[in-house]
Order: C-alpha cells, then structure tokens, then sequence
C-alpha cells in the first residue's frame, strides 16, 4: 500500500486546528505547488491551500503525516473498479476533517464506488485511501444499496440500538443511558411512539429517518451518506438535512452522494464533481458551474464504450517523468 | 404424590408418559429438540435458508452411514461421521455459491442429491432395510441414556450460543452488511450459526430421522411467523409450538400406533397449517380483518 502511495505527484491541503473554519475559508482546488509551505507539523497555517510537498524516500512519510494532521481521508492516485473497468480513476487529494462535502456527478460517475472505497468495501485497482484518525469500523456508512431484510422481525427500537455496536459490541447489555440515547435518537429523527414497530410497516421516509436515527448512535466523526434522499419527500429531506447540518456543526466530517443540485447549493460549501476522474472540487458555487457541469456529461458520455478498451497507461507515465 | 400420579395416569393424556420410560424419554427428547433445534430453525427460515437447512440434514446421510459401517448402529460413531460430513458440506455448498456461476440452492441441492444416494447406498451395502428405515425416519421410541444425552448437551450447546450471541445472530440475518462493517465477529456470525444448524440436526437425526430432522426446525418457525412480528416472541412461540406438536405426534403414535417420526412432524405440519388459518399475519386473517381502522 505504502508503495503505490509514493507514486506520482500529490495534492493534499493542509489545515490548522480549526477544522470548522477550514472548510468555510477553503478557496480552490487548483493552487499552484508550493513545496515546502506545509511542512511544520500541526502549527502551520497554509489554510485552505491545496500544495504539493516534495517527496523524497522514506522521511518523506514521516513529514506527511505531519503537515496533514487535519485530514481525515486522503486518496493518493486512487483507481477503484469493477472487473478492472474503473469507475473512480487516479483520484488524488483529501477531505479535511470537519468538511461538509457534497459528491455529485452524472450516472456511473463513481461516486457510490468512491464511499465503498472509503469504508473498505472495495479494494482500490491501484494507490490507496488512507483513513486519518479513524478506523474502518468506527465510519458511518449509509450505503444506497443496503442489505437490511425489510421483512425481517425487528422493531425500530433494535433496529436503531445497533448504532452502538461500537460501545457495546455483541454481548454487552444496555445500560440506562444507553437505552435513553436510544430513545433520543428516535426521537430526533422524529419517530417518536413508533418504538415497537417492526421495520417492515415503516414508509419509506420512515425507514430512512429510522437508518439516519442508528448513524447518530454510530456517534462516527466520519459520515457518508450514499444518495440518501432518493425517493423521500420534502419533509423527511428537510428533517434529515438539518440532522446532517447538526452533525457538521458538532465537528463531524460528513460526504454525501447527492443528486439534486439545488440542495447541494443550499447545504453544502464544499462539493466534489466526479465523473470517473475529478472534474472539479472546491467550493459549491464554483464547481456547479455551468461549463464544469457540461465537462463532466461530455465525460461521462465518453466512458458509455467499455468493450475494448485500452489498457490504462498513467501510471507508467507518471513514473517516466520522476 | 401417589394420589397425583394417579389421577395423572388415569388421564389418557398423561398416562402413556407416566406408564412407559420410552414414551418419557421420547418426549424429553422432544423437549430438548424444540428448545435447541427451533430457535436455530427461525433464524434458517428468516435467512431464506430452509431449503440449506434440508440439504445439510441429507449431508449427515452418508458420514453417518460411513460411521454405521465400521461401527453398526452406534451414536458416537454415527454422530462423528454426521458432523464431519454435515460441516464439510455446510462449507463447501457456499463456497462453491460463492465462487462460481452455479447459485446457492443448485449447489446445495447437487450436494443433497449426492450425499442422499451415496448414503442410502451405504447403508443398504451393509445393513437391512430396519437400518436404512432407523437412519431415515430415526428411533424416536428407543432413545437410551446416551442418545438422551447427546440430545440434551446439544441442545444446551445452542441455547447458550443463541442467547449470547442473538445481537450477532440477529444482525447477521437482518443487515449482514452492516454487520461486516462494524464486527470483525461477522464471520464467526455465520459459520458459527452454520455450526449450529449442523449440531442441531445431528440431534434431530438421531431422534427423527435424517428425513424428519428439519420437520421440527422449519414447520413450527414457519406456523410460528404467522402469530408475531417481532424475533424474541416469534423464536418463543415456535418452541411452544415445537413441543405442542411433538407432545400430540407421540400421543397419535401410541393411540393410533402410528410410527413416532412421521406422526410428530406431520403434526408440527397440521399446526402450521392451523396457524396460517387462525395466526393474525395468516394470509386468510388479514384478508377477512375488519375494515375499521385507526386514526393514524
């Protein structure tokens, strides 16, 4: 792993202590490199700043870890793919800790790829995802496509108490103020008195509000959301979008995989535009911008041929020019 | 206590038990398969895996009957050959679903098929037809201590797994994914489970039959999903429901002198079918509800 992340060129911003005011204060992805500008451990400010550190053997890891001890994930040349078609392609950067980021992009643009990436549920083609400060198992994951039983025999309460697998794990009882946790969290998302429904009576909204109840006991500083409000009318998106907002303002980094451009506008300061490979990233306004959208259809209409195609090159080139 | 047991025995329902130690250890028997056997069986029906749990009991067939060729009609060596044969078979079937083209219910059943023939083959190489019909339909009258045992320790076995593991049992069931992500104890969810089954059915066999042993796994689950909606109630009135039946199958094989196996799981098989007329979740109930509803 350590090896396909020392290939290539890398992008990275670097922060200071205050994560929230870093991703209000972030500018733009296209910085031109200024080597040596992050360097000095946790007290430097080259805020909001994408730069490119020189990387030279084996100290060079060491200096990293330092200069982006903000970052909560970082993708280093990422390809992630099915059957050895990429659907994410030499992805690079990070994600700061506390950011509230939008993924949008067309149809198989591989933006549900990019979450399973993060949590591990795909192995990369190449480069790596590296999780800062965070294990695996501690991300909340609200996966588009999950493999929850509808039919099976569960009541929303112990549906919604498996959020804290994490503190109580599979044999552990529930304290008091576990089970009033529990209770607040149905409560927060608004199913209050439906404790002892089976989950299979639920609406979809409603099972959607009970998923969203589970990832507060999940209590992760890492959220990702896969097109969580797919099928949900205004209200419940309203509902969960304040809940989202929340967990952002309690300093929690959440991605969402989002389709509705208005509602990443009106939510999101930062946004990621994918289609296969990074469009664009920054801050919402700019990377919706009409010329980028278009870029990204044309991309993505580019990619409809897959029979055939030639073998991916880049690295080998990239390696050329070292 | 005399008196008691008297007018116990004078009751055609207790009677046949308090007269005859085979009809008690048959029932005992019975106890300890409905507390250990039916709980898994809820968990294989909610799994969508009844069929699995049918084609492991027919995996036993031949590692049991390889065990009855070096041993006769002996329990450890029958049990040992089962084991052996049903884990080896729990596994492969999955593996060969998970690594090929071939679905899980063709690879389960291809194995079942095999192991069915290879079994029956086995036996008849050997033994007589009384064999082949012990092997098959089980002993459920001529339980001895060791039998009993073997019974009552299994099903111990899985009442402890299952209650201290029901968070892991459950979720593996109901959000397998989910599951994997949190828990590293995910696959310890499903082969341990799979190890239950194959216990449980060993049991079963010896009691019932390797073509009986899934009767009283499957049937009174699925009459007892028709009552409730909710897993600790729904595994609480199977059991009930799993003794209930067995309780009736032994009685209509002593009064009507009906062979014990057949009668049991036929039983367990007219509850099920009471309980999709009368359970509330029943196709019939739900349909003929009252129109009244509530205000929200």
């Amino acid at each position: 792993m350590q090896q396909s992340c020392m290939n290539g060129s890398r992008f990275k911003k670097s922060s200071s202590a205050d994560a929230q005011r870093i991703k209000k204060e972030f500018t733009t992805p296209k910085g031109a490199p200024q080597p040596g500008t992050v360097r000095g451990g946790t007290g430097t400010h080259a805020v909001g700043r994408w730069c490119s550190a020189p990387l030279v053997a084996d100290d060079s890891l060491g200096a990293v870890m330092t200069c982006v001890a903000q970052a909560i994930v970082r993708f280093d040349n990422l390809t992630l793919g099915y059957n050895r078609h990429p659907a994410v392609h030499h992805l690079k950067g990070e994600i700061v800790a506390g950011s509230l980021l939008a993924v949008v992009g067309p149809n198989g643009a591989g933006k549900s790829t990019l979450l399973k990436g993060i949590v591990g549920e795909l192995r990369p083609l190449q480069g790596c995802v590296e999780l800062i400060g965070i294990s695996r198992e501690n991300i909340a994951y609200l996966p588009q496509q999950s493999t929850l039983d509808g039919s099976f025999p569960i009541v929303i309460y112990d549906f919604v108490a498996m959020g804290l697998w994490a503190q109580f794990g599979a044999f552990r009882s529930f304290n008091r103020k576990a089970r009033q946790r529990i209770e607040e969290a149905i409560a927060t998302v608004g199913l209050h008195g439906l404790e002892n429904r089976p989950i299979g009576q639920l609406s979809g909204g409603q099972l959607q509000r009970a998923r969203f109840a589970r990832v507060i006991l999940q209590d992760s500083p890492l959220v990702l959301l896969d097109e969580p409000y797919g099928a949900i009318d205004a209200n419940t998106v309203r509902d969960l979008a304040a809940l989202v907002r929340r967990w952002n303002g309690e300093g929690r980094t959440v991605i969402s995989v989002l389709h509705d451009f208005e509602h990443v506008r009106q939510e999101y300061p930062e946004t990621l535009l994918l289609a296969r490979e990074l469009v664009a990233r920054g801050s919402t306004t700019e990377v919706l911008s009409e010329e980028n959208l278009q870029r990204a259809r044309h991309l993505a209409e580019a990619q409809g041929e897959v029979s055939g195609a030639p073998i991916c090159q880049a690295n080998s080139i990239a390696e050329h020019h070292h | 206590m005399t008196i008691l047991t008297d007018t116990l025995a004078g009751l055609p329902l207790f009677s046949p038990f308090i007269e005859f130690g085979f009809m008690r250890r048959a029932l005992a028997g019975c106890l300890a398969l409905s507390l250990g056997a039916t709980p898994i069986g809820v968990f294989l029906m909610l799994r969508r895996m009844s069929l699995a749990g049918d084609a492991i009991s027919h995996a036993i067939l031949p590692g049991a009957a390889v065990g009855y060729l070096f041993a006769g009609l002996s329990l450890s060596a029958m049990t040992v050959g089962g084991l052996v044969a049903g884990i080896a078979v729990a596994l492969l079937a999955g593996g060969v679903a998970r690594n090929s083209v071939i679905k899980e219910d063709t690879s389960l059943a291809t194995f079942y098929l095999i192991s069915l023939s290879a079994g029956v083959l086995i036996i008849s190489m050997r033994g007589s037809n009384v064999d082949l019909l012990h092997v098959l339909f089980g002993s459920v009258l001529a339980l001895d201590d060791a039998a009993l045992l073997l019974l009552a320790g299994f099903a111990s076995c899985s009442i402890v797994a299952i209650a201290a593991g029901l968070r892991l049992v459950v979720l593996e069931c109901c959000d397998p994914s989910y599951l994997a992500r949190i828990s590293r104890l995910s696959p310890l969810a499903h082969y341990g489970f799979m190890v239950l089954v194959v216990l449980n059915l060993i049991g079963g066999f010896h009691a019932l039959g390797t073509l009986m042993a899934v009767g009283i796994m499957i049937l009174p689950s699925a009459a007892a999903r028709f009552w409730g909606d909710n897993i600790v109630p729904l595994i609480l009135v199977a059991v009930l429901i799993a003794f209930t039946g067995s309780l009736i199958g032994l009685l209509l094989s002593y009064y009507v002198n009906l062979p014990a196996g057949p009668a049991i799981v036929l039983t367990l098989g007219g509850l099920y079918v009471l309980s999709m007329i009368v359970g509330p979740l029943g196709p019939l109930v739900s349909r003929l509800r009252p129109r009244w509803h509530f205000e929200r």
